[in-house]
């Protein structure tokens, strides 16, 4: 599934954007053995120590999630922060498990750990293709494939509202409306809420956690200001 | 997807998470309301909104009260008040909504899961494309927008008579009636679904006629087309045969997912491995 790969923005945008993720083969003519979901827990327990903005699990949410309150005042005030813990201790089925960082520095060393460990997993980084291509570079290993984006047919530079597309398309999946981006957006300018604040709104809706808060920061800040 | 009238205040925060903009506040019956048409079953608004229990009646009391004064009852952006979201039965054909548009429901209806395939992604252990080949992903209804099944016919058609061959496990490719003509199966062209991926294999030489073929397409359907192109680099970590032909149709791709090339037909036994410090339970990014 392509849910990281058609991020909307020049490679520039993504310069506080990489998307460290694994998965095992499953298909039966791959033919792969062993324990895939215990390699899984150890990718993303390593990652946890690189310090990421966020870490996912496909299938059961990433560190920011919906909550529930019977309370009147249970959404007033903070809200609930990254629960790496959770993503770790909800992991029951191997499938797409991803780290998110905001840096550079954060995601080679961690590209460089991981080929260290041997895992024997798929890892894929999803990020600008300049980016990817330096931590495999840092990391010492040759790119094995790569799936470039031909980006959106007719969304050009000057769109307008590019910015909500921006944010909207860092869940890959869709369930973050241009709709609600453009009014976190509006919150924002109007100094309703903070970037934090809208940023982590926006991320509860990302059900693979692969939403990266660190760059709809960036993104809010400029809404701000009026920086296109 | 239904709302629950009896709990449902009109606070008007979910037509905004909405991703097809399905919702809206009706002004007779002053309620959330769905157009079931244009909703793709995506469950955006059952598991992203946050929910609270708050009795409907007094919510609605505090709205109109506060409303004479100007002043708007405004819970948290991304909070049901009452949680009025209630998930619905679906029948054939409408379930195929859900099975493309909701990422967490494994395809009941096709019986795999996802929008579309690994893909590249494990291309490391499958060598599903191997050099001198491309593998095509063209999705169909992103950002935003959806697409009908209807109109991945138009696009499988086309794709079809150019004789590609589509990947057996894809989802769109296992609702197809005719594999060979690109045939979707009638009775469900009409509906509609928050994106899915077609998914075919060609030799390198034919990248630039697939792309066309693509173009061709995108001006005759509603939707918004978005392809990935799936290469196999050489043996130094290089690509440098597809690129170019892509900068040569105008592409100036700026994104893409690589496969770095560490998946093994045996993953590592880690039943001795020395044990990773856990994280604290808070972080704060």
């Amino acid at each position: 599934m392509t849910n990281t790969l058609h991020r909307y923005g020049k490679a520039e945008s993504f310069v506080d954007d990489y998307i460290v993720f694994s998965l095992p083969a499953k298909s039966k003519a791959a033919g792969q053995s062993g324990d895939a979901l215990a390699a899984q827990k150890r990718f993303m327990q390593i990652a946890a120590e690189y310090s990421p903005c966020s870490l996912g699990d496909a299938l059961h949410g990433g560190s920011l999630r919906p909550t529930k309150s019977k309370s009147i005042f249970g959404h007033w005030g903070k809200r609930n922060k990254p629960n790496f813990k959770k993503v770790l201790e909800g992991m029951s089925k191997a499938g797409t498990m991803a780290a998110v960082f905001d840096s550079r520095a954060k995601a080679e060393a961690f590209v460089k750990r991981i080929k260290e460990e041997e895992l024997g997993l798929s890892v894929n980084i999803s990020s600008s293709i300049e980016n990817a291509k330096n931590a495999c570079k840092f990391a010492g290993i040759p790119r094995h494939s790569v799936a470039y984006s031909l980006g959106f047919e007719d969304v050009g530079d000057n769109t307008p509202g590019k910015q909500a597309i921006m944010l909207s398309t860092m869940c890959g999946h869709g369930m973050l409306s241009i709709n609600l981006a453009q009014k976190m957006m509006s919150f924002v300018k109007e100094n309703r809420r903070t970037p934090k604040e809208a940023a982590e709104t926006m991320a509860r809706f990302c059900s693979c956690g692969i939403f990266n808060t660190t760059r709809a920061r960036r993104i809010l800040e400029d809404v701000r200001v009026g920086v296109k | 997807m239904k709302i629950n009238p009896k709990k449902c205040v009109a606070c008007g925060n979910c037509t905004y998470v909405c991703p097809m903009g399905a919702i809206y506040i009706d002004p007779e019956l002053k309620r959330a309301t769905i157009n079931r048409d244009e909703c793709v079953e995506c469950y955006a608004c059952y598991n992203g909104l946050s929910k609270e229990v708050l009795p409907p009646s007094t919510v609605r009391f505090v709205r109109r009260t506060l409303a004479n004064f100007r002043v708007r009852f405004e819970p948290e952006p991304d909070v049901c008040p009452t949680t009025a979201f209630e998930p619905d039965q679906l029948e054939w054909p409408r379930v195929v909504r859900r099975a493309f548009s909701d990422p967490r429901v494994p395809h009941e209806s096709t019986g795999v899961s996802g929008r579309g395939t690994e893909e590249v992604k494990t291309n490391d252990v499958t060598d599903r494309v191997g050099i001198g080949q491309v593998g095509f992903t063209i999705e169909l209804g992103r950002p935003g927008i959806g697409a009908r099944f209807r109109d991945f016919q138009e696009m499988s058609r086309e794709l079809a008579k150019a004789g590609v061959s589509f990947e057996k496990n894809n989802p769109i490719t296992t609702l197809m009636s005719d594999v060979e003509k690109g045939d979707i199966r009638p009775d469900i062209l009409n509906e509609k679904v928050m994106s899915a991926i077609i998914e075919i294999k060609v030799d390198v030489a034919r990248t630039e006629e697939i792309i066309r073929i693509i173009w061709g397409v995108e001006k005759r359907i509603n939707t918004q087309v978005v392809i990935g192109v799936g290469v196999r680099c050489d043996a130094d970590g290089e690509e440098n045969i597809v690129l170019p032909i892509l900068e040569k149709l105008g592409y100036n791709p700026q994104r893409a997912k690589t496969n770095i090339g560490l998946g093994r037909k045996v993953i590592r036994d880690l039943s001795g491995a020395a044990p990773i410090a856990q994280p604290k339970e808070m972080v704060t990014a």
